[in-house]
């Protein structure tokens, strides 16, 4: 059997498969609550590599099929971008104007 | 679902959690919860996070000088569960000369309430902030005790206890309906079911108009107008260089503050939205650019940080910006607590021990004023000094 303490599922912030399952285990079944707990889905990459694979783990342990389970809120901006560029004292690349 | 409780208490955020665990605490048995989404999706969980004694009103001031001292700083330990609540202080900036008089009116009310707040200068100010942009202030209202904790791990806290305390709560549970005869309450009817009950707390904070209805009171009973307010966050930064929240108000009553769990900055500002409907959390490119402008004239630097995600939740805001927390004398064991105007999340420990007792000694040991947050003020026309309110 895999270690799950060594399966990262959040790469942005470093939360393992364990910590996870430990979180359903102690009740918390609610996508919305497990991602503001253990915050998946909250680093740069906004969700795009943890939230199908939390969404998998969720479905085998609760029995759900994961089509019932609904993707929490994706917010904006889609990918981060400096708060200079968005003032407008900055290129996209970083450069100052 | 249960069909009867003792008390059914409507809107799951951290009032909604807070009253509950209390109720429990005090030996009520039959205690039930209804939200209607998840718990804390209203407000809570879109809040920045921040709680502070530096109010300008006496009320204000002591209730949250009792949160800070004798609640938050215990509330880990009480609820077991870490909820990640630390004093980094807060810090108002000053940009002229009239602002430092009303800094020094509301430090000597503050002082006198036994809130260490005191005026510093821009140089102690860049001290406590190391990025400030201090040349463009004259002075602060410093504050060491105010701090911030976590708006997710303090709803999963509270709600978690009074869970294990015998507490019933049910999410994505949507109120339809309060059956008042008589002027008593005799049930709550819920799309999943009727709850028989005698005793209903309105804690649905920016849908408790719509709550009062039910029970039959005008909706501007108690006349919370929903705004936007929105938040921008930044990619996480080292650790310890915006602690505390950093607010000039005359600029826009914009704020920074660095996330005490990972590091990213929080970024307000005063941007009122009114939202097309009750659900209407869509967050606006105009907010983003408005919030960014004022927090890189706080803290330059920011310009290299990238923003990694912007949100909205409402402000439940009354006209005087102040709650409405107390008994509704129309209907018998109808109370509320609801209109926190941007203030519920710091509040919440205070007000649900409060509210509880009320309900179940018919008053509390919580130095809460409850004639300055009457919710039947508003009918009267009595406004009371508007509440401090930021971002």
């Amino acid at each position: 059997m895999s270690d799950k303490k060594n399966i990262i599922i959040c790469r942005c912030n470093e939360v393992t498969q364990e910590e996870i399952e430990a979180l359903i285990d102690q009740g918390v079944t609610d996508i919305e609550m497990i991602k503001r707990l253990l915050r998946i889905g909250m680093g740069p990459c906004q969700g795009r590599t943890c939230l199908p694979m939390v969404i998998s783990i969720l479905a085998r342990k609760t029995g759900k099929k994961p089509d019932e389970i609904k993707l929490p809120a994706t917010r904006i901006p889609v990918r981060p971008v400096p708060a200079g560029v968005l003032v407008g004292e900055m290129e996209s690349d970083g450069n100052e104007e | 679902m249960k069909s009867k409780a003792e008390v059914v208490i409507i809107g799951g955020g951290s009032t909604g959690t807070s009253i509950a665990y209390h109720l429990a605490k005090l030996g009520v048995e039959d205690v039930v919860l209804l939200e209607k989404n998840y718990l804390g999706s209203g407000s809570t969980f879109r809040c920045a996070s921040g709680i502070r004694a530096q109010f300008t009103d006496e009320a204000n001031i002591k209730l949250q000088r009792y949160n800070i001292e004798k609640r938050w700083k215990h509330l880990s330990e009480e609820l077991e569960y870490d909820v990640h609540f630390k004093q980094t202080g807060y810090l108002f900036l000053a940009t002229t000369e009239e602002e430092i008089e009303a800094f020094k009116q509301n430090i000597k009310l503050q002082n006198k309430f036994g809130v260490p707040t005191r005026l510093i200068t821009p140089e102690e100010a860049k001290e406590i902030v190391p990025p400030l942009n201090a040349e463009a202030f004259l002075a602060g209202a410093w504050n060491p005790e105010d701090g911030k904790a976590c708006p997710f791990r303090v709803v999963h806290a509270f709600a978690r206890k009074a869970r294990e305390m015998g507490v019933e709560i049910y999410e994505h549970t949507p109120v339809t309906g309060i059956i008042v005869e008589n002027g008593e309450i005799k049930g709550v009817k819920t799309e999943k079911g009727v709850i028989k009950t005698g005793i209903v707390v309105n804690a649905a904070n920016a849908w408790a108009p719509i709550i009062n209805e039910m029970a039959g009171l005008s909706r501007d009973f108690v006349p919370i107008k929903p705004y936007k307010h929105q938040i921008a966050k930044t990619e996480p930064i080292a650790p310890g260089q915006i602690e505390p929240l950093t607010c000039p108000p005359a600029w826009n009553d914009s704020y920074v503050i660095q996330d005490g769990e990972d590091g990213g900055v929080i970024c307000g500002t005063g941007l009122e939205k009114e939202p097309t409907s009750l659900d209407d959390v869509q967050p606006t490119y105009d907010f983003l650019r408005e919030v960014l402008k004022w927090a890189t004239r706080i803290i330059p630097a920011l310009k290299y940080v990238h923003v990694v995600r912007q949100w909205a939740g409402f402000y439940a805001k009354t006209p005087d910006s102040n709650p409405a927390i107390g008994r509704i004398q129309y209907v018998d064991e109808l109370y509320i607590a609801a209109g926190f105007s941007g203030h519920g999340f710091m509040m919440a420990p205070g007000v649900g021990e409060a509210i509880a007792e009320l309900i179940i000694k018919g008053k509390s040991k919580v130095p809460l004023d409850w004639e300055w947050y009457d919710p039947h003020r508003f009918e009267r026309g009595e406004l009371r000094s508007a509440a401090f309110q930021i971002g």
